[in-house]
């Protein structure tokens, strides 16, 4: 059987008129893409331009100062160094043993579909939730004090739901047939884990752990509420000393701030002058969380060139 | 070939089970299942999608247990020391231990040739490296696969063709000294070159060692086995001699089934 020519005619009519949608709605979507990108561009590229003339090495290696031409970050960008290391620390191995107990040995039933709720709850409350939180239980309860070890608790606490469910998802997407493989050839639970769970899952873990970190790293109000102090012109001890045992944990009690505080603390300055300062360091933080997020993307690129499934 | 004639059930029994229930929750999957291994024999289980060989199968090594829900019953006896492989008493790992198994798609670990094979070892706590290089070597040598591979096994498994990974997968469960080999349908993600290479293994590996297989493919039943078992709804409805079955069943859904009127 064959067509008649109009019939022929009518289809590719039809086709052409179904694709003028997909060409729509291709045109709105890029829009969208381009209005979120170029926004996120402006705001970055007017920050860099702005706080142009500060970035020499002296803002790395000088302390604040009431001269805004002098002022530094040195206190700044050590303190959230020490803040993010104790934050790592702390949230890394227990949110990776959290999310492996979760889905590896957790018994199914209704008190692990609470806590599984509210992890998941926990994900989004609101990060000055978790300072206030941590001003009671830290600062006042514990008496932690107004230190990089209760800034660093505090953010840990604030990513720990992040790293829980990235290690959940990442234990998920591992097949149940690697698993009954290892169990068939008469592995114990933990060996299993220990194994081919943890070592799998990795990329999704190490994933998840740094875009966690990218988070806590910009975080200031969880910060302000447990009281970072605002203008610090000393470095907390050295963690290396020149007397036995040579490490020393002094620096975790020592005051500190961190670079989100330090722009906030020179963005409320009026004078212009500070801006400057603000913007660059605003500048640095992005490029900070930024280069965080490439390695997390090329750790992931990097662990699962191994894995197929 | 020609075979002699078998006995009716096998002469020497490996396994067994007697009166054998399986339920997941409350579907009752097997009922009343009674089969005989003989040793240094093949068994095929075939039957249609859902009959339960899968399930039959994975019972021997317990696989079952690592989902929650699940309950045997009746007994699963592992000659010659009769232990009721299913006695809750009875810890799934040294079942496990004693009992291998070859699945549906070639799963190797993501990691060397030579881990994969050597993992059963390893999680004995194995570490003396000339005994694990032997027991890599053997394992292999048996798979058909040590030729092949010999100069690359720290190479990834994930290298390795399809047909090489499933006789990957066979070495890796050699290489733990099995009583029996279990295998669930191991050809039915490969070509029929593959195929052809792992059933020929198959025949060689009866001389060490006790087999059941479930196949979902009839000719490959009648090829490589010695008994074979027709399941449908959780009933084994026939078994016996792999000749017999094919040539002249004694039950009309056995006879269905091999004749291709359904399933």
């Amino acid at each position: 059987m064959s067509l008649p020519p109009e019939e022929i005619a009518a289809i590719r009519a039809n086709i052409a008129s179904r694709k003028t949608n997909d060409l729509i709605f291709a045109t709105i979507g890029i829009c969208c893409l381009g209005f979120a990108l170029i926004t996120i561009a402006a705001l970055f590229v007017d920050m860099a331009v702005t706080g142009w003339a500060r970035f020499r090495p002296e803002f790395f290696t000088e302390f604040p100062s009431r001269r805004a031409a002098q002022a530094g970050i040195l206190s700044a960008w050590v303190g959230s160094l020490l803040v993010m290391t104790v934050t790592a620390m702390v949230a890394i191995p227990l949110g990776v043993a959290a999310g492996v107990w979760l889905e590896e040995y957790a018994p199914k039933h209704w008190i692990t579909d609470v806590i599984e709720i509210n992890i998941n709850n926990l994900a989004g409350v609101p990060s000055i939730v978790f300072g206030l939180l941590a001003l009671g239980l830290f600062v006042y309860t514990f008496g932690l004090g107004q230190s990089v070890r209760t800034a660093g608790l505090t953010l840990a606490l604030l990513i720990l739901p992040v790293v829980i469910v990235a290690t959940r998802e990442a234990i998920r997407s591992i097949p149940l047939m690697v698993r009954e493989a290892s169990f068939g050839l008469g592995a114990t639970k933990w060996q299993t884990t220990r194994d081919h769970i943890v070592p799998y899952s990795m990329p999704g873990i190490l994933t998840g752990i740094i875009l966690g970190m990218s988070r806590a790293i910009g975080e200031t109000a969880p910060i302000i509420t447990i009281g970072a102090l605002t203008f610090i012109a000393f470095l907390p001890p050295a963690p290396i000393t020149d007397v036995a045992p040579f490490i020393s944990f002094e620096w975790l009690k020592a005051p500190f701030t961190v670079m989100p505080i330090q722009i906030f603390n020179w963005t409320s300055r009026p004078d212009p002058a500070f801006h400057a300062n603000a913007a660059a360091a605003g500048a640095i933080l992005v490029a900070m969380t930024l280069s965080m997020n490439a390695l997390a993307i090329y750790l992931r690129f990097r662990l699962r060139r191994n894995i197929k499934w | 070939m020609s075979t002699p004639t078998l006995p009716h059930t096998p002469a020497k029994i490996k396994a067994e089970t007697k009166n054998f229930n399986f339920y997941y929750g409350d579907f009752h999957a097997l009922k009343n299942i009674n089969i005989q291994l003989g040793e240094n024999q093949v068994t095929a289980l075939i039957g249609p999608s859902g009959c339960g060989k899968s399930t039959l199968l994975r019972s021997f090594n317990r696989m079952h247990d690592l989902y929650a829900g699940n309950r045997y019953e009746g007994e699963l006896i592992l000659h010659p020391d009769d232990t009721n492989l299913i006695d809750p008493r009875v810890d799934p790992i040294e079942v496990r231990m004693r009992l291998s198994m070859v699945f549906q798609k070639p799963n190797p670990f993501p990691k060397s040739i030579y881990e994969n094979v050597i993992y059963g070892q390893r999680v004995r706590g194995v570490k003396n490296r000339s005994i694990l290089d032997d027991k890599v070597e053997e394992a292999l040598t048996n798979a058909a696969l040590w030729n092949e591979v010999k100069h690359r096994l720290n190479d990834m498994a994930f290298a390795l063709s399809g047909g090489q990974q499933q006789r990957l997968c066979i070495a890796r469960a050699l290489a733990t000294d099995p009583e029996v080999l279990l295998f669930d349908e191991p050809t039915s993600a490969l070509d029929p070159i593959a195929t052809a290479s792992i059933e020929e293994l198959i025949g060689e590996l009866k001389e060490k060692v006790t087999i059941l297989i479930v196949t979902h493919n009839m000719q490959q039943a009648a090829r490589v086995s010695d008994y074979t078992a027709y399941m449908y709804l959780g009933e084994m409805v026939e078994f016996g001699v792999t000749d017999e079955i094919f040539i002249k069943p004694k039950d009309k859904r056995t006879e269905d089934y091999i004749t291709g009127r359904f399933g």
